[in-house]
């Protein structure tokens, strides 16, 4: 299977700190990836990286073949983002802002596009709402739409269903699960919801102190740490000093 | 550069602008009750002074101007701030947008906004006051064109250092103009000031500007040496600034400003 993100031995120092301490990693076509972590671990740093928002100390990137240092307009055109960090501008309609992405995506036919979106994440009746005005539930579906406006081969997410209600939560991820399905899109999955990760994830990354200190399929990582559950490796693992720091 | 992206921004501050109805408001007022006020005072000297007497509208006609440049440049790094507030810095440079199509979006966007305050207040200025800034005839391009320039240059100055530095540069933002005013000779002759600040004066393109349509309005001749100076100055500041917007945004990608802008 064709790698789409080929990450080898990034490091990023901000001054004499080491936020991510050269890492490699690779996401397949059609893959789901977790980057799991405690906080301050480096995950953000990563995708950061991998965005082209913050340029590694040294190392390389490539998404789909193409380094990122030299590609980058081309890269983004073909990656997407999703963070219940960043939001979309609140005065604008749901349609406004879907359509202003579509146009800084050079998507073809917009129309068809966000009917599409719409449908698929129920956000139909929501086109002509005030973004700023819409429950989170809702604000993550827009976000999710705008995430999949320019029919991204890979997909960046950072905790999707963070602060979420169960239902939505669900619902995100089943449509996630679909989507990939369908299109066959790689996927990065930052989150500290384990249960989301074991069920989306075909393999995880387990960061610590900008590091990555274990990695596998989340059945065998459970069963190579003697846990019933992946939140209980994660716990291990974030709260081992001496064996992996 | 992408004519689709460079719409697409624009897109994003024009449906902000229209659906607001207190954000045109805004945009119109100021420049209106700042023009009003100007009228009043202009028409008081120009009845008490002979320095004003062959042009009742020069201090209107330079309050117009100087309304112009202050409010491109304020209206460009409102539309960078307004990035930040609604916490959409992130999607905007995720999207694959080079620089120079986030620059000439705001560019043109900043125009467009600086037009609807301005427009407006010239034409107040001819039923109030009987004065027409046209009487500047087709240097009144130019000088348009000049302070433009500089106010998108100042605009992109400042955007630099909010791109580099991160929100707390905000301060910055309000205060560039108040800074330069002083030196910018807008409502005196560069007489006026002391030498030293005359030198600084004189590295500016403003100052340029404003003694030509003093010039223009007062002796009715036309030194094209002014304009050719400002345009001189002009070019110089604004390969600066793009320049420095630039290192700004390389800087900000190495110190990790652009992920945890508006945080």
């Amino acid at each position: 299977m064709k790698n789409l993100i080929e990450v080898q031995d990034i490091k990023k120092n901000y001054g004499k700190k080491e936020a991510v301490k050269g890492i490699s990693f690779n996401v397949e076509e059609d893959e789901v990836l977790g980057l799991l972590g405690p906080n301050g671990s480096g995950k953000t740093t990563t995708i950061g990286m991998l965005l082209g928002l913050l340029k590694p100390t040294s190392g390389q990137i490539f998404i789909n073949n193409l380094k990122l240092e030299e590609n980058r307009i081309q890269i983004l055109e073909m990656i997407n983002f999703i963070s219940p960090y960043i939001e979309l501008p609140k005065k604008l309609t749901v349609k406004q802002n879907l359509y202003v992405y579509s146009k800084l995506y050079k998507v073809k036919n917009i129309k068809e596009r966000i009917e599409y979106l719409s449908e698929k994440l129920r956000i139909g009746e929501l086109l002509n709402s005030i973004t700023g005005e819409l429950s989170s539930g809702q604000k993550n579906r827009v976000s999710l739409a705008k995430a999949l406006v320019n029919e991204p081969k890979v997909l960046l997410l950072d905790e999707p269903t963070a602060s979420l209600d169960p239902e939505v939560g669900d619902f995100v991820r089943t449509f996630l699960e679909d989507y990939k399905k369908e299109k066959k899109i790689s996927i990065l999955l930052a989150s500290h919801n384990m249960n989301e990760v074991t069920r989306l994830c075909k393999s995880v990354l387990m960061m610590k102190n900008g590091e990555i200190i274990d990695q596998g399929k989340p059945e065998d990582l459970i069963t190579k740490h003697g846990r019933t559950n992946l939140e209980e490796v994660f716990l291990k693992l974030s709260r081992s000093k001496s064996e992996y720091n | 550069m992408s004519i689709t992206r460079i719409y697409g921004l624009f897109l994003r501050h024009f449906y902000l602008i229209t659906r607001s109805f207190p954000r045109i408001l805004d945009l119109v007022y100021w420049p209106s009750i700042q023009i009003t006020l100007w009228g009043f005072i202009s028409n008081f000297f120009a009845t008490h002074t002979t320095y004003y007497n062959n042009a009742v509208g020069v201090i209107l006609t330079c309050a117009i101007l100087y309304d112009f440049l202050f409010r491109t440049s304020i209206g460009f790094n409102m539309l960078f701030l307004e990035e930040i507030w609604s916490r959409n810095f992130t999607n905007l440079f995720i999207a694959p947008m080079r620089i120079g199509e986030i620059l000439t979006s705001l560019v043109i966007t900043a125009l467009i906004r600086s037009l609807i305050g301005l427009v407006p207040a010239i034409l107040l200025t001819s039923p109030l006051f009987g004065i027409s800034i046209l009487d500047l005839g087709i240097f009144l391009f130019f000088l348009f064109l000049s302070l433009y320039i500089f106010g998108i240059t100042l605009g992109i100055l400042v955007s630099s250092g909010l791109l580099r530095f991160g929100p707390s540069f905000e301060n910055i933002a309000w205060s560039t103009m108040f800074l330069l005013a002083p030196f910018g000779c807008i409502y005196y002759p560069i007489e006026t000031l002391p030498e030293i600040f005359q030198k600084i004066a004189y590295v500016l393109p403003l100052v340029y500007i404003f003694e030509e349509a003093r010039n223009i309005l007062i002796n009715q001749t036309v030194n094209i040496e002014n304009v050719y100076y400002a345009f001189m100055w002009n070019a110089f500041y604004f390969s600066l600034s793009i320049a420095l917007f630039y290192y700004s945004f390389n800087a900000a990608k190495n110190k990790g400003t652009l992920i945890n802008m508006g945080e």
